[in-house]
């Protein structure tokens, strides 16, 4: 069984002139994956990452994680679902800026009602893993923007979910700081087997990857495991 | 954690949120100083007419209200004695004898109200003993009169001076007598000043002719705002041929007149914080649109709808109920100063108040209530704007919000 598996995947934005932004996609995603899912902007990158995600809807196809199907979940289910089984980083802004790293990285642990003792081992286990233990009470805007996303990798993960989704985590950094990001990202995926599926532009992240799977105009194109280096 | 959040994110944006508090804080004082000005004036009123004079309860022979002669006296005797007793919230009570009577003077005559009173129970009660400002307070066994100063004034007269009553006593004979003046009382309201005369009980027993019944008992009670539930009670224990009342019965012009000023307070109220209610929902939408793309984020990794907003409501509830604990702060020391130091009017503006026969000053009340309801009203009005973000949520789309 594929931790993600979707089936003749199609999306179409209506309007004046309707965009098919993803295009009959099908794509199994096993575990321990460390997958990027690449292509020129306008791809359909980041639609696609939504659907899986669920945070959108398919026009038509189905997406099942875990062999749940999406469809079947009404809004609310949908919120649940995501809390309890997907990791989210995003681009940029991905954290409640009034908490510090340590409270953001707690605060889905909390929306999960997990107990104190847990919280507080599990988020200081985190932090460390991704290298802020000295950072760990202060707040969104005293942290570089590497920093900010590596406390974003690190609230993905406090939720213990069945795998990670990155829109274009490293976007908005500077090479060493997205290079640090991947390293990290690369170790948790090796050593604690933890599934990634990210987007993105950067051809030195592409490089890293071990699973490319290039879209264009909402279809996969290519789809190759290259190897590790 | 949801209190936290709200907490720290109202001062994320610390400018505005003081202007919101300040708003709500000047709403709040603006109407505390208003309702503790007039409701002073009412407390004044209503000591000086009724705490004074009137009190708060009182009971009649049945009819007496409507027809005030001595032929409607009530006969007193200890069944009514006991019931009066038996009620916890009745400290005391004191019998008067009621009447109009002309007032005949050297020089002048004038209608006058002689009230025949027990010196004791008057003193104790309504410490009536130190509104004698010339001459001596009755005793019990006097054959003299106290005099209001108003009237005295009017009647050209002073203590020892003589003054002939003529009045009707009970059934049909005519009352009459001669009496010297011993005290000079003034009251608080200057109406009553102009009309009183007190004459002992027994003497005013005799001056009507009526042995053993008065025409009023007056209820002391611990608590004036008893006042209903203790009329309430006792009318049915005392049966159909007495009349039971309460000070609002007993004066509803004074009632009316005080729910008539009391709209007026509530319509500027009402005006007050409507503004404010546009200015919080002002906030609360600057609040809600500035911040899309978080809660965008919060409602991708998994927060509900309702927890956000039950944030965002707290976020506007906690502002507003600061700024009322505010506002009640700020003003209470003001409403405390002229509480203390009640401001008197101008003698132009006296002449209105003293024809409402109280005296010209407003003396601020420091009603807990009116803090109470502010503090209510304010809440009331927070709650109800911040319903608005669970509209809002419901309809915010994670995606779209993360993409503005
Ligand atoms: N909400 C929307 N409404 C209408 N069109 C949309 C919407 N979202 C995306 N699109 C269109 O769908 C297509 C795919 O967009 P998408 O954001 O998935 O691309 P992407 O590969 O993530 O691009 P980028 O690399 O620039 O982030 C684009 O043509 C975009 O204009
Ligand atoms: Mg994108």
């Amino acid at each position: 069984m594929s931790v993600i598996e979707t089936n003749k995947l199609c999306k179409t934005f209506e309007g004046v002139v309707p965009v098919k932004a993803v295009d009959n996609v099908d794509l199994k995603i096993e575990n321990d994956e460390f997958t990027a899912i690449v292509g020129p902007s306008g791809s359909g990158k980041t639609t696609l990452l939504n659907i899986i995600g669920g945070l959108d809807r398919p026009t038509s196809g189905s997406v099942k994680v875990n062999d749940i199907e999406l469809n079947n979940l009404s809004d609310n289910e949908l919120i649940k679902f995501r809390l309890k089984h997907i990791g989210f980083v995003f681009q940029s802004y991905n954290l409640i800026p009034v908490l510090t790293a340590r409270e953001n990285t707690e605060f889905v642990m909390l929306l999960q009602n997990t107990t104190v003792e847990e919280r507080n081992e599990r988020v200081d286990a985190l932090l460390k893993e991704v290298g802020l233990e000295d950072k760990v009470n202060s707040r969104p805007l005293e942290l570089s923007g590497g920093q900010q996303q590596r406390v974003a990798v690190a609230r993905a993960l406090a939720s213990k979910p069945d795998f990670v989704l990155a829109d274009e985590p490293t976007a908005n950094l500077d090479s060493k700081s997205a290079e640090n990001l991947l390293d990290i990202m690369l170790r948790l995926n090796k050593e604690e087997g933890i599934t990634f599926v990210f987007s993105t532009h950067d051809q030195r992240v592409i490089d890293r990857a071990r699973r490319v799977i290039t879209l264009e105009d909402g279809k996969i194109i290519s789809d190759i495991t290259q190897n590790e280096n | 954690m949801l209190l936290k959040l709200a907490w720290r994110n109202i001062w994320r944006n610390k400018s505005r949120t003081i202007i919101t508090l300040a708003a709500v804080s000047v709403a709040v004082i603006l109407s505390v100083l208003m309702m503790s000005a007039k409701n002073g004036v009412y407390e004044n009123m209503i000591k000086s007419l009724i705490g004074d004079y009137t009190g708060f309860a009182q009971v009649h022979s049945n009819g007496y209200w409507d027809d005030k002669t001595i032929d409607n006296s009530l006969a007193f005797n200890d069944s009514i004695l006991s019931q009066i007793e038996s009620s916890k919230l009745i400290e005391g009570y004191s019998p008067r004898i009621e009447n109009f009577a002309l007032v005949v003077a050297e020089n002048m005559t004038k209608g006058a109200m002689v009230i025949g009173a027990d010196p004791e129970k008057e003193k104790r009660y309504n410490s009536l003993n130190e509104r004698v400002i010339k001459g001596k307070y009755l005793s019990e066994d006097d054959k003299q009169v106290m005099v209001g100063a108003g009237l005295a004034e009017y009647l050209k007269v002073t203590i020892d001076d003589t003054l002939v009553l003529l009045s009707q006593g009970y059934h049909g004979s005519s009352a009459a007598g001669k009496y010297a003046i011993k005290g000079i009382i003034k009251f608080g309201s200057p109406e009553l000043s102009k009309q009183l005369i007190f004459l002992p009980i027994k003497e005013a027993q005799l001056f009507y002719g009526v042995e053993n019944r008065y025409t009023n008992i007056i209820l002391h009670l611990d608590n004036t705002d008893d006042a209903k539930l203790v009329t309430e009670q006792l009318r049915p224990k005392l049966g159909k041929n007495h009349e039971v009342m309460d000070w609002e019965e007993l004066a509803p012009d004074l009632k009316n007149m005080i729910a008539t000023d009391k709209v007026e307070g509530y319509i500027f109220m009402f005006i007050l914080y409507m503004v404010i209610s546009f200015g919080l929902f002002g906030t609360m939408l600057m609040m809600l649109s500035e911040r899309k793309h978080e809660f965008g984020v919060l409602i991708a990794i998994g927060m509900k709808r309702l927890k956000l907003a039950i944030m965002v409501w707290l976020e506007l509830v906690i502002i507003s109920i600061l700024g009322a604990i505010a506002g009640c702060i700020l003003a209470f020391p003001i409403c405390a100063y002229f509480y203390y130091n009640p401001i008197y009017f101008s003698e132009d503006m006296a002449d209105i108040y003293e024809d409402f026969g109280i005296e010209a000053m407003i003396q601020f009340s420091l009603d807990p209530n009116i803090f109470i309801q502010q503090g209510v009203i304010i809440l009331i009005i927070s709650i109800g704007i911040g319903l608005f973000p669970f509209i809002k949520t419901q309809k915010l789309d994670a995606i779209k919000q993360m993409r503005a």
